[in-house]
Order: structure tokens, then C-alpha cells, then sequence
């Protein structure tokens, strides 16, 4: 392990280290802009040089790994002169148009010209200036301020997957540029925003809407896919304003997804501001206790009473419900939206047992009738990276569909798994040698009438190939929504969707994905969301809820960690946190629930499931047999997302998220899918 | 301008290698290991360059790019760096000055007018008969006997002066065979203008022969 010396404090770090990475360590900042700790390093712009005694040059500390007995110095005159002399040269091409540039007051070139530069130009000569590209809906390009970092290009390479950006010219001439102007194809583009230092790549939908000192700030989590990637909200005047990533190494590490980064638009739109009840065919607007008095009579003289949980249900709104269900004798409820044929009462069946980081353990993958990158752009980009890595050897079951990462087809029918199964098949050989190998199921077949028998065959193929260890556990259930994840760790599971749709009184928590029409003709149907999606179109009283941005709530994500959203803005109108309105229909109802308080419901989430009780982590569960054994059905396997924009009420609701979808999944749809249409 | 934002022409619909290029597309490749075939990008894109007209059209970059399976984008960075590759139509001989300080201490400035002038276009266009392309370059590497123009990417003209230089446009021109090389006549190859001076007892005494010495 090297130890050296940097502006006289002594350190020793992991062979390897550079000496920037070290210097940090002792909380020296050096500064830097092509140089990214999550990218390659390219060494090109020059920011980070420092001196080391005897070296005859400066060096760059972001490439230079650390030795025994350096003696450096990131202070010396030397150093200061030659960052000034960086600086210098950057900005001479660099415009001088801060005021209207949207990275102001967040721009790593001013903060950095502000510390290092010289306060006034010598550059008398013209300026170049270069044609800004064309890169899509979502990043607004200014390419004169362009510092030729390559930070974007490395990213499209590396990260994303997607080898378009690159280093068009030489010289004078040197632009970033795509092939011909194409706009850039990855659900994970918008982190080009966050990784360019200057403004040259930002926000488009965000463009000239505020400036960073103006905003307030929350640390909340997202829960339009099944990842529960950190976030942070930035909101002003009770509006959210954009949604940025925040740092969680064993989930998101620093990347979002375009949907969890651009789907704010849709907060505003299709909101459910207050009660409605249905009059003569039409919504008319109430007030809560009309709406509640109505509802209480109606489950009073109910027979049968169903509910159904959605994709963006929360876990407080839900155990109050079931609560509330469970109090006036009905067991019908449900989170699994559609035909749910699957077993739900071992976790380890369900869940992503192998957790997100864990992924980099693996040296063997099985995708079985998912897409990853439809699904949790994030989790296929661990998977990515760890086939950057070590070049792992990845089988899929399923349809073709367009990954960022060399994979081998074995066929897209249950058969395929009956011969792995079996021992036999092109993969069982990859699978036998592998020291840890996993299997990810999508909740597409699981969709499947015969759920069950698929389940519990990958059960076998898991043990069989040594997948369920004490040290690894390779068996995955993908879950395309926090919404199922907190319904069935919650027990909000076990119902049959089609009685629950035929019953009297059928309760809808934020449910639309499931089919609609299916609903009972003479059903009184209950809406309780926050947008007017398909369940609230067909709902005879609708409760207006919170969305995420909106309130203090617990979501469990597909491996199976608790985590907490916080309140950013108001809920518009008379919309309340969601288990506090059926906390309040219970008192109507005569059927009061026994919390008052958020920690009351939460005390009652942790005696549910042991998962609550530990927010942020993982818990590890048993394995346990689970599914039944049976015959498949042979039909082929079916992707469960098909449009990776519009997957829930509010990316529905969001403009951007449609320009997406026109843009990406459409118009791609000829030209080779880029998420699978 | 750059060559990456020329758009002023019209791009093939199509590109294909002939069978004779092919065979030299094959045995490139074959030079590189299995995996690494994309190391081959440069003698292709010559290649696709000979072949049509002493340009390389889009169309070609992406065949370039699925045959050796590399991104689109990776074949334009190679084509766009090198001034060697041509994105655009030139005329039939293009002619690529090198202005770099050697050549200009040595009167490439002087060079340049004079087949400006006498083309009347100036550097980056073609003349309208499609005959002369002119274009300006960085070091070609043949300093010794700057200045220096390169016609095609493959012949050299050296030792250039406004007079000297005029007379090639018109041999060009009038497709007469004009001598590669040094234009001062007096020049062997790249030995100095006053003859071989140094190193001539050593050449002796191993029995080497003295290029240029009678
Ligand atoms: S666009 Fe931004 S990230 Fe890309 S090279 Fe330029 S400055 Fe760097
Ligand atoms: S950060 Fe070291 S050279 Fe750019
Ligand atoms: S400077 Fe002209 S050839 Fe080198």
C-alpha cells in the first residue's frame, strides 16, 4: 500500500488510488473537469495538475496513480499558475454568457473560474463558435461553451451503452457531435445533463425556469419503476421545478432514469383536486364528507366489497386499507393488477434477492421474459457495468429486444426452462461453471395462467444450479412497480382480481393498469388517486390523494428495501395524504383505525412485515419452496412494459414523457427499437 | 468550416465496396486478431475514399462501421480527425498545402497566392470546372523540402515556389506527366541543395554509393 505525502499530511491508500482520489481522502480539493469517479479517465483537460518533488513536470493527479514517497503539492506557485493558465486557455473559446446560461450558480467552470482564474481576459482575438446539436426532447445543447471534457461521450460509451456522442474535428475544429445529428437513444440520457460540467448539455423541459438559489431542496426517493432510485426534488412556490439524482451506492449510485428524472410535468397535469361524486353519468365536484357519507352507505349494504392497489400506492395508504378491509370481513384484495397467477406468500419468490449492487458479484445472468431496460433502466445499467467489467456471459428467454450489452437467445418459451431445468440446453453448461449465477424473472409471465408452475420451475433451476447459497442468493423476481412491491410485502395480496372487479363495491387505490372494462356493470366503484387516469373515468366517488412529491411515505422497492418519500409540495386543492383519508372514511364508516399519527401507521407496517422495520436496508429472507409444480402452457413469453414512458397515471399526464414516447418508441419502432416498443 | 458541417452536396443513396476493393478490405482486416477487427477503420476508409471519386460518403461510413461492427460514430471521429479523409467532393486533383511554420518560414504563404490567384479560388473550394480542389493541411512530414503540396493523398510536390507551383497547376491541368518530388531541380530527393555533405568517408569505407554523387 503506497504512502505518501500530500501538502505535508501523510496518507496510505489502496494501490491504485490516484493521487486525486487521495487527496480528497485527506479533504484537499483539487480541481478538475474531465475527471469523473464513475468514468474512465481521459486526462485531457488539464484542471488537476499538481507537483510532485523531483518531478521535473507537473502532473496530472487525476491519472497519476500514487507511489511510495511522493512528495506533492497541490498548493505550490507553481500550481496555481498553471491552473490559472488552464483556465485561461478554456476560456477563450468559452462564451461569457453566464447571465443566461441555466447552469449558472451550478456551473463547475464558474465556480472553478472564480477560485483559480484570473479576474480579467487578456484575449482580445474573435471567439469561435459552434452549431449546437439537435439531441432529442429532453437535452438542450449550447456547444459553443463546450469544454471538450468528453465527460458526455464516456458516459454514452460506458454507462448508457449507447456509442453516439463522440469527438468530431481536431484541432480548432474539435466539436462533440453525434453521428449526422442523430438525437441521443438511451433512457438514461438525461444524466448527460448532470455529468456535463459547463452548460453546454442541460435540461430542456427545465430550460430558463429557475435559477439553483432560488430553489428548496428535498431528499426524497422515486417510485415510477421498481428501483426507488434517491432523488432529490427541487421545488419553488409550491411547484416542482426538476428532480436530480442523489447519491445511494447500493441502488442508483448517481444515476436516474429519464422517467424519474423528466416525468415532473405530469404532477401538474390530470390532477384530482377535490371530491367527486358521479351524478347522472357525470362528475360532479363534493365535499369530503358528502363523498364519505355516500361510501359508507354504500359498503353497508354491500354484499361483496374488492379493493385494488396501483403501481404508485404507498405502503401507509395501503395497510390502512387493508385494515379497513379486513375490519368489515373482506378479504378480497389486491396489488397484483392483472392476472396474477404467482406465489405470494414466500418473499424470496418475489423479491430481488440478489440486490441491485449485488449484480456485480454475478458472473452468469438469466433473463427470463424481462427487459431490464424497460423495466429498471437502472438495474440494466449494473448489469451493464458489470459486463463492462468482467465481460459476464448473459442468456436471455424471451422475445428479442434491443440491450446494451451481448446476450445469447435461447428461445422465448417455457420449454427453454424445462430443458435448463433438465440439465440440459446451450446455457446449462454457462450456468454450471458459474461461480455466482442469477436468474431474473419479469412479472410478464408471471401474468401468465400458469404463474405458478413457471415460478416454482425457476425455483429448481435456481437450486439446481447452485443459485440459493448462505453467501449469494441468485434467484430474482424483477418488479416493474413499488406499488406491487409494497402491496405484497404488506399482504395486500390474495384476492381474486376478476371477484374483486365483479363485486359491489369495488375500492380502486390509485389502481389503472388493470383492465377497466372488467369492472362489474353495477359495481360502485371507488377512485382514491391523484390523477384522472382510466380508474377515476370510471369511478362513481373519487377521493382526491397526494402524489409522491406530496407526502411523507414509505415505498418498498423490487429487492425488497423500505425507503421514504418526503413531503416537497402541498397536495393541490382539498387532496390529502392517501391514509389519512381512508383513515378519515373509517371513522365514517364507524370502523375507526387505530393510528393517528404517521408513527402510529409505520408501528403498524413493522408488526406486518419485519421489512419496515429498518428504513434505507435490506433485510435477507428465507428460502422456502414456493410456487406449483404443473404443466407450462407453451405459449411464448411476453415483455410486461412495452413503452417505457408511459407506465403509470403520471407519466401518462406528462408532456415530456409523450414526446419520449413519439420520439423513442414510435419513431423507433421502425428503425430497430431503442426501448422496446 | 469544418468538414462535419459542409451539407452543400448531395450524399449517394447507397455504397458498396467493388469486389476488387473488397479483396483489399479482406486482407486488412485479416491483418488484426479476431475482436479487433476495428483497428482495420483507417485503410478502409482509403479504401472507400479511392473508390469513389476521392471522397467518402456517408453512406460508406456505415458500411465501414457494420463491417468491422463498431459504432457509426467511431468511424466519423477517425474520418473527421484526419485531413487525409475527405467528407465532401473535391475536384479531381486535390491539392493540400501544408502551412504549418516550417513550410510558411519557407514560403508556403507565397505559394498559396499564387495558385489562388491563378485559379481564382481561394482555400477550401473547388474550382467551378471541378478541376482543383485547394485545401490547407498541418505537417505532411516532408519538412526538409518545404514547402510542400500534396496532390490525392499520395504524391508529393516540394520545394515549392509562386512560379514553380503554377507550372504544376497547368501541367495538372493539361494532364501532362510532371516530375513528383522536388521542384528546385537541383535537390536530390531530401539531401541538401549543395549536394551530400556529411558522413561521406563512413559511406565509403562500407562501400555504400552516395545517391546523387557521380
Ligand atoms: S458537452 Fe459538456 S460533457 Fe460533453 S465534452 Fe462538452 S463540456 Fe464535456
Ligand atoms: S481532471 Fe485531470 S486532466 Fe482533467
Ligand atoms: S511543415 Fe510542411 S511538411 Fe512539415
Amino acid at each position: 500500500m503506497p504512502k505518501l505525502t500530500i501538502d505535508g499530511m501523510e496518507i496510505t491508500v489502496e494501490p491504485g488510488t490516484s493521487i486525486l482520489q487521495a487527496a480528497e481522502q485527506l479533504g484537499i480539493e483539487v480541481p478538475r473537469f474531465c475527471y469523473h469517479d464513475k468514468l474512465s479517465v481521459p486526462a485531457n483537460c488539464r484542471m488537476c495538475l499538481v507537483e510532485a518533488e523531483k518531478a521535473p513536470k507537473l502532473i496530472a493527479s487525476c491519472a497519476m496513480p500514487c507511489a511510495d514517497d511522493m512528495n506533492i503539492s497541490t498548493k505550490s506557485d507553481r500550481v496555481k499558475a498553471a491552473r490559472q493558465g488552464v483556465m485561461e486557455m478554456l476560456l477563450i473559446n468559452h462564451p461569457l454568457d453566464c447571465p443566461i446560461c441555466d447552469q449558472g450558480g451550478e456551473c463547475d467552470l464558474q465556480d472553478q473560474a472564480m477560485a483559480y482564474g484570473y479576474d480579467r481576459s487578456r484575449y482580445e482575438e474573435e471567439k469561435r463558435a459552434v452549431k449546437d446539436k439537435e439531441l432529442g426532447p429532453l437535452i438542450k445543447t449550447v456547444m459553443t461553451r463546450c469544454i471538450h471534457c468528453t465527460r458526455c461521450v464516456r458516459f454514452g460509451d460506458e454507462i448508457a451503452g449507447v456509442e453516439e456522442m463522440g469527438v468530431i474535428g481536431r484541432g480548432e475544429h474539435l466539436e462533440i457531435g453525434t453521428y449526422i445529428e442523430q438525437s441521443i437513444t438511451s433512457e438514461l440520457s438525461g444524466n448527460l445533463i448532470d455529468v456535463c460540467p459547463v452548460g453546454a448539455l442541460t435540461s430542456k423541459p427545465y430550460a430558463f425556469t429557475a435559477r439553483p438559489w432560488e430553489l428548496t431542496k428535498t431528499e426524497s426517493i422515486d417510485v415510477l419503476d421498481g428501483v426507488g432510485s434517491n432523488i432529490r426534488i427541487d421545488t419553488r412556490g409550491g411547484a416542482v421545478l426538476r428532480i436530480l439524482p442523489r447519491l445511494n451506492e447500493d441502488v442508483n449510485e448517481e444515476w436516474i432514469s429519464d422517467k424519474t428524472r423528466f416525468a415532473w410535468d405530469g404532477l401538474k397535469n390530470q390532477r384530482l383536486d377535490r371530491p367527486y361524486i358521479k351524478v347522472n353519468g357525470r362528475h360532479q365536484p363534493a365535499t369530503w364528507e358528502e363523498a364519505f357519507t355516500l361510501i359508507a352507505e354504500k359498503i353497508k349494504k354491500a354484499d361483496k366489497i374488492g379493493a385494488v392497489s396501483g403501481t404508485l400506492a404507498d405502503c401507509e395508504a395501503i395497510i390502512a386499507l387493508k385494515d379497513l378491509m379486513d375490519s368489515i370481513g373482506s378479504k378480497q384484495y389486491e396489488c397484483r393488477q392483472r392476472v396474477a397467477q404467482f406465489d405470494a406468500t414466500v418473499p424470496a419468490g418475489w423479491r430481488f434477492n440478489t440486490t441491485i449492487a449485488g449484480i456485480e458479484q454475478a458472473d452468469a445472468i438469466l433473463l427470463v421474459g424481462t427487459n431490464p431496460r424497460t423495466e429498471a433502466a437502472i438495474i440494466n445499467a449494473r448489469i451493464r457495468k458489470t459486463w463492462l467489467a468482467n465481460r459476464i456471459k448473459i442468456g436471455v428467454i424471451g422475445p428479442e429486444m434491443d440491450l446494451n450489452y451481448p446476450v445469447k437467445y435461447l428461445g422465448d418459451t417455457p420449454s427453454v426452462l424445462e430443458e435448463l431445468a433438465a440439465g440440459k440446453g446451450a446455457f446449462a453448461e454457462v450456468l454450471k461453471n458459474a461461480q455466482n449465477p442469477m436468474v431474473v424473472l419479469g412479472t410478464g409471465m408471471l401474468r401468465r395462467h400458469d404463474g405458478m408452475a413457471l415460478q416454482a420451475l425457476v425455483r429448481k433451476i435456481a437450486e439446481k444450479y447452485n443459485m440459493v447459497r448462505d453467501d449469494w442468493n441468485g434467484y430474482n423476481m424483477l418488479a416493474n412497480s413499488t406499488g406491487v412491491m409494497n402491496g405484497l410485502e404488506l399482504g395486500f395480496s390474495g384476492g381474486d382480481i376478476h371477484t374483486i372487479l365483479q363485486s359491489d363495491v369495488v375500492y380502486l387505490l390509485g389502481a389503472d393498469e388493470m383492465a377497466v372494462s372488467e369492472i362489474g356493470f353495477n359495481s360502485f366503484v371507488i377512485y382514491q388517486g391523484h390523477h384522472g387516469d382510466a380508474g377515476a373515468a370510471r369511478a362513481d366517488v373519487i377521493l382526491p390523494g397526494a402524489a409522491y412529491t406530496e407526502k411523507n411515505a414509505t415505498y418498498v422497492n423490487t429487492e425488497g428495501r423500505p425507503q421514504h418519500t418526503r413531503l416537497a409540495v402541498f397536495p393541490p386543492g382539498d387532496a390529502r395524504e392517501d391514509w389519512k383519508i381512508i383513515r378519515a372514511l373509517s371513522e365514517v364508516m364507524g370502523k375507526t383505525l387505530p393510528y393517528n399519527t404517521l408513527a402510529e401507521v409505520r408501528g403498524r407496517m413493522a408488526q406486518q412485515s419485519p421489512v419496515f422495520e429498518k428504513i434505507g436496508a435490506v433485510i435477507p429472507v428465507e428460502w422456502a419452496a414456493f410456487g406449483k409444480d404443473g404443466k407450462c402452457d407453451p405459449a411464448p413469453f411476453v415483455l410486461p412494459v412495452t413503452d417505457f414512458y408511459q407506465t403509470d397515471p403520471i407519466t401518462r399526464a406528462s408532456n415530456v414523457m409523450k414526446k419520449c414516447s413519439a420520439a423513442f418508441v414510435q419513431g423507433a419502432s421502425d428503425k430497430k427499437a431503442v426501448v422496446n416498443g | 468550416m469544418s468538414h462535419a458541417q459542409k451539407r452543400d452536396f448531395e450524399q449517394p443513396a447507397s455504397f458498396t465496396f467493388t469486389p476488387e476493393s473488397m479483396k483489399e478490405v479482406d486482407a486488412v482486416i485479416a491483418k488484426y486478431p479476431k475482436g479487433y477487427q476495428a483497428s482495420a477503420v483507417m485503410p478502409l476508409l482509403w479504401i472507400a475514399q479511392r473508390q469513389h471519386d476521392n471522397w467518402i460518403p456517408e453512406k460508406a461510413m456505415e458500411e465501414i462501421a457494420r463491417i468491422l461492427d463498431m459504432p457509426k460514430i467511431k468511424v466519423f471521429e477517425v474520418a473527421t480527425f484526419y485531413t487525409m479523409y475527405n467528407l465532401a467532393p473535391v475536384g479531381k486533383h486535390h491539392l493540400q498545402f501544408c502551412t504549418t511554420t516550417p513550410c510558411w518560414l519557407r514560403g508556403s504563404g507565397e505559394a498559396v497566392e499564387a495558385c489562388e490567384k491563378h485559379l481564382g479560388i481561394k482555400l477550401g473550394e473547388t474550382t467551378p470546372d471541378g478541376e482543383f480542389t485547394l485545401t490547407d493541411v498541418e505537417c505532411l512530414g516532408a519538412c526538409v523540402n518545404a514547402p510542400v503540396v500534396q496532390r490525392n493523398g499520395d504524391e508529393f510536390y516540394e520545394d515549392l515556389t509562386p512560379e514553380n507551383v503554377v507550372q504544376l497547376l497547368d501541367d495538372l491541368k493539361a494532364g501532362k506527366k510532371h516530375p513528383h518530388g522536388s521542384q528546385d531541380g537541383a535537390r536530390h530527393k531530401s539531401s541538401g541543395v549543395e549536394g551530400a555533405t556529411c558522413l561521406h568517408e563512413q559511406a565509403k569505407s562500407a562501400g555504400i554509393k552516395i545517391a546523387g554523387e557521380k
